[in-house]
């Protein structure tokens, strides 16, 4: 047969790296920047993008899209073009492709720097953002499957089944997620609320994790791990059924993240049990990877990319082994809320996805400028200095995370809470700031890496256009023994992009839907009214601000939760909260029940300054609050906007919202006056403590019905 | 308002659960058959695509 001639493109692939490397450690400094906030709080500077509230989006975004990110599409670019024996479909698109990312980033680090947030985990982003996102990703998409389908190699090898997984369950997740009603350029409202908003987020923030930091890194793995080590993988036939199991099991374990939360139970069940399964695919996946390497655990020795790549797959299945086990209700009781998840993920982000990406550069580079790497050496020393970053990084947040919760769940024999809350915060500073000294070793691996790319890149001749030759797909394809279905599927990609959406649509469907039919599945509370106008301003700066990234609004039905915050949240007290904001880590206490707690000039005071109210606290000031007007022009849109999604307001409310929202401004201010505190009508912090002493009122004039209902004393657990 | 009652409001919850598990049984003993019967000259030859290449 006529052997043709080809090209492979390493341009694209070669500015997908270089993102990488920008990205990477642009996302590492931020987060290095918002753990320095934990032990010395004076980091933010003052500012409002500089508090720990805007700088941790603005790192996982950085760390997960643009770092992760950028690392799935230059692995991609590379390996699909070589697995596919052809050149990608279209440079313009990839070039579009590329560009267009870069810009997402660009404009999502700025907007989340000003505060422009939908309030999400890991979907902050706005919604043109949004749009810019699902556009790039179809462009994305059309690129990969025009590849495939002019591929000259007849099998679909698994790595591309994990693109595809990839790709098509990325896009049904960001769009649902991200449905929500625009007030403004940059302003939306999530168009779910409470628990049915709570479930989506989390059906959407635990699958980002799966099929954006996981399946496309699997896929990689399943391409570079065989090129580095030079062997097939272990077992082809467990990686097929690695890939089908791993993504029909993971869609369902969504639900993990909302244990003991006013999520339905049943749903809450379905999560645990799928979360379980999972360990059989993940460590199907992460053996089927190291047995790869049996017989030449010598090259390991030799070889700084096998390095990465093994401590990569090692930390990937210490990560999917502890995810299961976190999402056990006894354990997720302790766990939740704490440092553990933090250091749990960073198992996996360091570990997994930095380790495999820095493995897939240090193999790339050098063969796309076709000259050895600069140094060895110093390839092993970052790897050792990421290693022990990492053991720094996690062994304290694990120890961190596991004694806080114990002293948030200690009595004394008095019955009593044993512990302020801020105790249990200052007494685990000395590991926040172990948990900064890992980040910074690893920071410091990165730049050593980048020096000796930069090294590598200098003394090579880059290869832009890399000659191959491949006979083409022949028109009849000829088959081994029988034909089976699944090789069918296999040899047309539409088809297996298809029966992917349904494999990942089936989990979805069955626990989402039904929360959103079954009307039992969230009991109303007659007492829970609509915010007013001026607290609704205070929940938007409260978002604004991220406050949900370090104070929850769920009180779980345990004894210590109910003695320390009150009444344990429920259901129905969300239904007008669009978006939830439960949040999923306590740096400073529940705020589901603040509301009344303190007078309106404490607020006023711990805004200000937080150390003169709580001595110790590590929450910056909030100084712009005072100086900054509340933005009344936007109020008739936000009761629009709330009215669209069901609150009831009255009619024709948002032309005398503002009035209201002056009488509830100025009762505030008379107040805080008689607290001799004076301030101008019209400023953020009012409508802020509007909002916070609004928070879990309601509930406290629900007729004792509705509040008992099939209750009893046995509803809370003990500890 | 105990979290279990949720379970006792929707009629026939248990079918969510029943039918997630019997789906996914299904699937993935389909797969496994699938997978054990597979031509070991064709899984060969598909394991070793990523080295076929030079580069």
């Amino acid at each position: 047969m006529q052997v043709e001639k080809f090209y492979y493109d390493n341009k694209t692939v070669k500015w997908f790296a270089y993102a990488v490397l920008f990205w990477g450690i642009v996302g590492m400094l931020a987060g290095l920047w918002a753990s320095i906030a934990f032990f010395y709080p004076g980091i933010s500077l003052g500012l409002p993008a500089t508090t720990f509230g805007r700088m941790r989006p603005v790192h996982t975004n950085a760390v997960i899209f643009a770092f992760v990110g950028n690392g799935i599409f230059m692995g991609v670019y590379y390996s699909l073009q070589r697995l596919c024996k052809t050149r990608m479909f279209s440079d313009t698109l990839s070039k579009i492709h590329f560009w267009g990312w870069q810009l997402i980033i660009v404009a999502g680090a700025i907007t989340l720097w000003a505060g422009k947030t939908s309030g999400k985990e890991y979907a902050e982003l706005e919604w043109p953002i949004d749009i810019a996102i699902a556009v790039v990703w179809i462009i994305f998409g059309i690129n990969m499957f025009g590849t495939i389908i002019k591929r000259r190699e007849s099998h679909i090898y698994v790595a591309i089944w994990f693109y595809i997984a990839t790709w098509v369950t990325v896009a049904m997740l960001h769009i649902v997620n991200s449905i929500e009603l625009p007030i403004s350029f940059l302003k939306s409202y999530s168009v779910y609320a409470g628990v049915q908003d709570a479930l989506v987020q989390w059906w959407y923030g635990h699958n980002a994790v799966a099929f954006f930091l996981t399946t496309p890194y699997l896929g990689l793995m399943y391409y570079f791990l065989p090129k580095a080590a030079n062997r097939p993988i272990y077992s082809y036939r467990l990686s097929i059924i690695h890939f089908w199991a791993l993504i029909f099991i993971y869609i369902w374990a969504g639900p993990h993240h909302l244990l003991y939360t006013a999520l339905p139970d049943w749903a809450q069940s379905l999560g645990v049990v799928f979360s379980i399964m999972l360990i059989a695919p993940s460590w199907g996946g992460m053996l089927n990877g190291l047995f790869t390497l049996r017989g030449a655990w010598d090259k390991v020795r030799e070889e700084p990319v096998l390095k990465f790549l093994v401590v990569a797959i090692t930390c990937y299945g210490m990560a999917t082994f502890e995810g299961p086990m976190l999402s056990l209700k006894s354990v997720n009781a302790i766990s939740h809320f704490t440092d553990w998840t933090i250091a749990h993920v960073h198992v996996g982000a360091l570990g997994w996805n930095g380790f495999l990406t820095f493995g897939v550069l240090y193999w790339l580079i050098p063969r796309m400028w076709n000259t050895p790497l600069y140094s060895k050496k110093l390839a092993g020393t970052h790897f050792w200095i990421g290693t022990i970053g990492i053991v720094l990084y996690v062994i304290p947040l694990y120890w961190a995370g596991f004694t806080q919760s114990m002293m948030w769940k200690n009595f004394t024999e008095e019955g009593q809470l044993k512990f302020q809350f801020l105790e249990t915060v200052t007494h685990i500073i000395p590991m926040y700031i172990s948990r900064s000294i890992g980040g910074t070793l690893y920071l410091a691996g990165a730049f050593i890496m980048l020096y000796n790319l930069v090294k590598t890149i200098a003394k090579g001749q880059f290869v832009a256009n890399e000659a191959a030759e491949a006979a083409p797909l022949p028109k009849v394809i000829t088959t081994h023994g029988k034909e089976y279905w699944h090789r069918w599927v296999e040899r047309r990609p539409m088809k297996m992009l298809l029966f992917s959406l349904i494999a990942v649509m089936i989990g979805g469907i069955i626990e989402i839907i039904p929360t959103f039919l079954v009307k039992s599945n969230i009991p109303t509370i007659s007492s829970v009214k609509p915010y007013t106008p001026l607290e609704l301003h205070g929940r938007d700066i409260y978002v604004r601000e991220g406050c949900y990234l370090c104070h929850s609004q769920m009180v779980r039905p345990f004894r210590d939760e109910v003695a320390r915050y009150g009444e344990y949240s429920k259901a129905g007290e969300f239904v007008y909260d669009h978006p939830f904001q439960w949040g999923s880590k306590r740096t400073g206490p529940d705020l589901a029940r603040v509301g009344g707690k303190y007078p309106d000039s404490w607020h006023y005071n711990h805004m200000m300054d937080p150390q003169s109210m709580s001595p110790g606290s590590i929450m910056p000031s909030y100084g712009w609050l005072l100086e900054n007007n509340i933005d009344t022009a936007m109020t008739p849109n936000m009761i629009w906007a709330m009215q669209k999604l069901g609150v009831p307001y009255p009619e024709g409310y948002e032309k005398r919202a503002n009035r209201d929202l002056e009488r509830q401004a100025d009762s505030i201010r008379t107040n805080l006056i008689l607290d001799k505190l004076k301030t101008p009508h019209n400023k953020e912090i009012l409508a802020l403590i509007a909002y916070l002493q609004r928070l879990g009122k309601d509930i406290k004039s629900a007729p004792r019905a509705e509040m008992t209902k099939k209750e009893n004393s046995e509803s809370v657990l003990g500890n | 308002m105990k979290f279990i009652h949720y379970l006792e409001k929707i009629s026939g919850v248990s079918i969510y659960g029943l039918s997630s598990f019997a789906l996914f049984g299904i699937f993935f003993l389909v797969m496994l058959f699938w997978a054990i019967r597979a031509d070991k000259n064709m899984i060969e030859e598909i394991s070793r695509i990523p080295l076929d290449s030079k580069a």
